[in-house]
């Protein structure tokens, strides 16, 4: 055993690598030669532009990125990065979302009071809720403000019209989201808002006991969209049941495939759309 | 090489529409598209449940001295959502839902007249829209005559006043 005393630097030493910044790479080399490092990573990764461009192409979450962006696409002041931001809030939502799924019950007898639950006996109960809330909101003006954008820059026009497609759905389902969400606090605002919005499925053509065409269908109070909507003929258990399944598995499943396919389809119809 | 051979080989046969494997595609695919679409119409079935555990749409609302004549009755408002309405001739029901959006009216006594505080819709004492955005006026419901002498109310059975169907019978109870 080489019993070295370690050298101890003096305290002026120290200082001095602290201020010219040596000590992070010291500390760097320190971790990646140790044996752990060596072992778990076998060799070091060269910041080539092959390199670069294989990161992006052979990642299965990447892979649906351009490899390489046109320095335009980075412009704030084009684009105002609304498609972005408004897929964070999406992914802020169903992160706080699954986290409020931990305590909250679908069930008319619960459903307030494990809302009530979180937000002042659980930790963090409250923040979790308004996160998700206030990012439902801010995703709802962000979606039309991205479609404003487009709309704007002209970049629904050939070859992206199909892409404005898909982002009218979007734009439908984000709002459909936000409507399914606003019954799941059980309380007067929720239960008002529901039934006044599912009033007008009522209206619809062919599908909604008071709407045109519906003596052609057959449709009765009983057997119509809005009693399949909300699982009865009054607002009660059943809708609340149905607007937390449309709300947590059913919208989101299908949203995020026409998320997938609106990212894919920006880098197949030409990258985001430049100034002319 | 394969490929040209195949070909070769389809070409000879010119006397069917289909070749075996079109064929079996073919057959494949629409039984597929059979089985899910019969399966969504299992589904689209599914979400109609054969019973609602909902309040009776039927209810009893007291003998008809209970009402004076044109006077309107808040009694039954809070719990079964109607007002029940005595004039000269007699007793009919009005449905408490706002024909604009759904909102429950409120009866105001003074000014003689029920008023949505959602968006502002006013209806007559009959029940008939004067005001605000409601497109019809109030709907009516089936009343009638327990063998008890008690009044029953329906709230299953509509009575649309824009329809001209007040004047059916069970829109009013005739005392």
């Amino acid at each position: 055993m080489a019993n070295k005393a370690p050298q101890i630097p003096s305290i002026a030493e120290f200082m001095d690598k602290i201020k010219s910044g040596k000590i992070f790479s010291e500390i760097a080399k320190e971790i990646t030669e140790s044996q752990l490092w060596t072992s778990s990573f076998r060799h070091g990764y060269a910041d080539t532009p092959r390199n670069r461009v294989l990161q992006i192409a052979s990642n299965v979450w990447l892979h649906l990125h351009p490899v390489k962006m046109h320095r335009h696409a980075l412009r704030i002041k084009f684009t105002w990065c609304m498609g972005g931001i408004t897929f964070l809030l999406f992914l802020s939502t169903v992160v706080t979302g699954v986290i409020l799924m931990f305590y909250y019950r679908p069930v008319g007898e619960y459903a307030y009071y494990d809302l009530k639950y979180l937000q002042y006996d659980v930790p963090f109960g409250m923040l979790m809720r308004n996160m998700h809330r206030w990012a439902a909101h801010a995703m709802v003006i962000t979606v039309w403000l991205h479609m404003f954008r487009v709309f704007l820059t002209g970049s629904y026009k050939p070859p992206r019209e199909f892409n404005w497609v898909i982002g009218v759905f979007l734009v439908t389902f984000t709002l459909l989201l936000s409507f399914t969400g606003y019954l799941l606090p059980w309380d007067q605002l929720a239960m008002w808002a529901v039934t006044v919005g599912t009033n007008m499925a009522r209206a619809t053509p062919f599908l909604g006991n008071e709407g045109p065409f519906a003596e052609f269908v057959g449709v009765t109070p009983r057997y119509d969209a809005r009693s399949l909507l909300i699982g009865g003929s009054i607002v009660g258990p059943p809708a609340l049941l149905r607007f937390y399944v449309l709300h947590c598995i059913f919208i989101p499943l299908i949203a995020g495939a026409l998320m997938i396919v609106h990212f894919w389809r920006i880098r197949k119809d030409g990258g985001i759309s430049g100034p002319l | 090489m394969a490929e040209t051979k195949g070909k070769e080989k389809k070409e000879e046969v010119v006397d069917t529409i289909w070749s075996r494997r079109d064929f079996f595609s073919l057959a494949g695919w629409a039984s597929f598209m059979a089985a899910l679409g019969l399966s969504s119409l299992y589904f689209a079935r599914l979400l109609f449940p054969r019973v609602l555990f909902e309040p009776s749409p039927v209810f009893k609302a007291g003998y008809p001295s209970d009402y004076t004549v044109g006077a309107v009755s808040t009694k039954y408002i809070q719990d079964q959502r109607v007002w029940i309405v005595r004039d000269e001739e007699g007793i009919y029901v009005i449905f408490g839902l706002c024909t604009h959006l759904g909102c429950t009216p409120r009866w105001l006594n003074t000014e003689s007249k029920y008023k949505c505080p959602c968006h502002g819709s006013g209806f007559t004492k009959e029940g008939v829209n004067f005001e605000g955005p409601a497109p019809r006026p109030l709907e009516r419901l089936k009343i009638s005559l327990a063998p008890d002498g008690q009044i029953i109310v329906d709230k299953s059975k509509k009575f649309l006043g824009e329809k001209g169907q007040w004047g059916e019978p069970g829109a009013k109870l005739l005392v």
